[in-house]
């Protein structure tokens, strides 16, 4: 098909050369003098994602564990998909078994390739649980990149996505975040912004959560 | 009119006899238009980043050539397979060789508006493989074997009843309902099991990152995610133009997209995809692979006025507010792209002889072109390709061929009425004498009659009544 190729990319060349275009200036200063005061952002993350139905928890380094283990039994949460070469992965399954919980949620390992439990994964788990790399106050949203320990689906396909994420770990804009962490000089295989359980207005333009994705996303926000 | 040529006149009288259309579509625009206000409040801001935005997209078109080679070669590196395609039918013939390669029999599709230029579905279909829309209104749409009628909102034309009776007749384990939570969830049971099982994934993209070789989707339900996750195979197909230089470039186009199209801050999900699989990791597809689709685009980038077609980032938000589009719905257009945009997108992809009556489906309002959060002059496109399609050239395919004799002699004859006062007195004298004895059924005068009342001449002429107030000929 290299044929195609070079013929489009010909085309595009005369078609440019014949007319060059001169574009104006990229000002960026609009995206860069977004601010928000530290307490402010937090705030205005839990308002904007609130109005999105997303549901948050407050808790602590020390207790978040517990926190999460109580929190799931009080919803009848039957399990856990979670990570557990992660650090927050091992302080589950270490702490869960410790508290002696009984009738509590089970822990399932996300260990093994997806291929080995498609199935369990699409029909057997209520929950999963990540981490992120923080917060965006502009829209209110969750960065997250999964990794080999976190991998893609835990977000996604289980009904509820419970997201960790540290109070202090917040950006302005999503412009900031990715040019601050420089991203352009190495981009993950998946990286995500996430704002909300999933949600639809195709019907009639009513909305309603759940559709495809996590029916609800909680936040742990973790002082 | 070339007898491929679409009536979209035809089309549009039957839509506006049906109050149903014309009351689901009046309800869902008024809704989004409102919603929409409400996001640029802040007026300084919003400009800022329109601005911001609109240079973004100029920038990109102004090194399209060595941005789409960038992109190649960033992408092949990231282990993405590139594939270039010249037209729709070779673009379908790279998916269903991906496909046959890997023995596909099940597709489940994210929404992809390239895929409906492809009619890639149908195409998918006579080779044998389902191709299922994941999307839930591209669901719907496909359930009721229909087209989307809106770039956003593809059942935008349905109400819940409708929605009800369709899932009813067509999904089997459907028990009657027209809640739409229940609804919605019915959908989400029978697509997990095909995002589970499929073989292929397909998407679009909003956005394809030259600096980085990222493909970006925005999306609110999921099902995006799923179909370039899930599947063990990937494949995105995406019209040239969608490059953008710079990761840094993604933020405020996105802004511009999510606020324009829905009216939402941001969409439920942004997903940025720079690899398949890698080793180690335990999800995500084995292959990925892009498709980037000329389709005539490269013709319309060769020409300095046309070329602002491309800038477009399909928020749909011209539709949403065009005066034409919300009174006569999507379908009148039978394009796979609908409303302003489409009116000056689709007479250049497919030529005029097929589109040309897609120009003139205008009041030139101007409305879209306000909305425009990339600020593309699409009335001023519009009269282009008017005139485009009364004067042979080769600007655009299929230039000249709405030519007419009949209409070329009116023009002239207007012309040199307005090029001699004697010539003008006369007409304007005569007409003011004879024209209201002119039947309301001649042919041209038709057009507008039929719907309205025939407009009345004044008896005496403008130029008469102001002689009289002492006001002399110049
Ligand atoms: S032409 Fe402008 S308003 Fe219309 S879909 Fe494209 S970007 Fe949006």
């Amino acid at each position: 098909m290299s044929e195609s190729r070079n013929a489009i990319l010909g085309k595009l060349r005369a078609g440019r050369d014949a007319h060059p275009l001169t574009p104006p200036e990229s000002d960026f200063a609009v995206l860069r003098n977004k601010r928000w005061d530290g307490a402010e952002r937090l705030e205005r993350i839990k308002r904007m994602m609130e109005a999105v139905h997303t549901e948050f928890l407050e808790t602590t380094e020390a207790d978040w564990p517990a926190d999460v283990q109580a929190f799931l039994k009080a919803q009848g949460t039957r399990n856990l998909l979670f990570g557990p070469a992660t650090e927050a992965g091992a302080r589950l399954s270490t702490e869960w078994a410790a508290s002696g919980m009984a009738g509590g949620p089970e822990l399932i390992p996300y260990a093994d390739r997806v291929e080995t439990f498609k199935e369990r994964l699409f029909d057997g788990i209520d929950a999963g649980i990540t981490t992120t790399l923080g917060a965006i106050a502009d829209t209110g949203s969750l960065i997250v990149w999964p990794t080999p320990e976190e991998p893609r689906l835990m977000s996604l396909v289980p009904h509820m996505h419970l997201a960790l994420l540290r109070a202090d770990a917040l950006y302005d804009t999503f412009w900031q975040a990715m040019t601050e962490n420089r991203w352009a000089d190495g981009m993950p295989t998946n990286a995500l912004l996430i704002s909300g359980p999933s949600k639809t207005a195709d019907i009639e333009q009513t909305l309603a959560y759940g559709v495809h994705g996590p029916k609800r996303l909680v936040v742990v926000i973790v002082r | 009119m070339g007898e491929t040529s679409i009536n979209f006149a035809k089309a549009s009288s039957a839509a506006l006899q049906d109050q149903q259309l014309r009351g689901n579509f009046r309800r869902a625009m008024d809704g989004l238009m409102s919603k929409r206000a409400v996001q640029f409040a802040d007026t300084a801001e919003w400009n800022g980043v329109r601005t911001l935005g609109a240079s973004v997209r100029l920038r990109a078109l102004s090194k399209l050539p060595e941005l789409l080679e960038k992109l190649e070669a960033n992408c092949t590196k990231n282990g993405i397979q590139v594939h270039w395609a010249s037209t729709t039918d070779e673009a379908n013939a790279i998916v269903l060789s991906i496909m046959q390669r890997v023995n596909a029999k099940l597709v489940v599709k994210g929404k992809s508006m390239v895929s409906e230029e492809m009619h890639l579905n149908a195409f998918l279909e006579k080779h044998g493989i389902e191709s299922l829309e994941s999307d839930l209104g591209e669901y719907i749409v496909q359930l009721d074997e229909a087209m989307p009628s809106h770039i956003i909102m593809p059942a935008i034309h349905m109400n819940t009843k409708q929605i009800a009776h369709l899932f009813k007749q067509k999904i089997k384990e459907a028990e009657y309902t027209e809640d739409v939570a229940q609804l919605t969830d019915l959908a989400r049971r029978v697509l997990r099991k095909k995002f589970a099982t499929a073989d292929v994934g397909i998407s679009g993209v909003n956005m394809a990152v030259a600096e980085t070789g990222t493909l970006c989707l925005v999306e609110n339900e999921g099902n995006g995610r799923m179909s370039t996750t899930v599947p063990p195979v990937h494949i995105a197909v995406m019209g040239l133009e969608k490059v953008v230089e710079k990761l840094e470039d993604v933020p405020p186009v996105i802004s511009l997209l999510t606020r324009s199209a829905t009216a939402q801050p941001i969409t439920t999900y942004v997903n940025m995809i720079s690899s398949p699989r890698k080793e180690g990791e335990k999800d995500g597809p084995n292959e990925i692979h892009l498709v980037i689709l000329d389709n005539g685009r490269s013709g319309i980038y060769a020409d300095e006025e046309l070329r602002n077609t491309l800038r477009c980032i399909r928020c749909g938000a011209c539709m949403n507010h065009c005066p034409v589009y919300t009174k006569v719905g999507g379908h009148a257009y039978q394009a796979p792209y609908p409303g302003p945009i489409g009116s000056i997108l689709m007479p250049q992809v497919e030529g005029l002889e097929k589109r040309g009556e897609l120009p003139h489906a205008c009041t030139m309002c101007n409305a879209c072109v306000e909305i425009c959060p990339v600020k593309i002059p699409i009335v001023e496109i519009m009269g282009r390709l008017r005139s485009e399609a009364v004067h042979p050239g080769d600007a655009v395919r299929g230039a000249g061929s709405h030519a007419s004799k009949a209409e070329a002699m009116v023009w002239k004859g207007w012309s040199m009425t307005y090029a001699s006062p004697l010539a003008y007195q006369f007409a304007t004298a005569l007409l003011a004498k004879l024209g209201n004895a002119a039947p309301a059924s001649l042919p041209l005068l038709k057009e507008w009659t039929n719907v309205r009342a025939k407009p009345r001449f004044a008896n005496r002429t403008l130029h008469a009544l102001a002689r009289e107030k002492g006001i002399p000929d110049v």
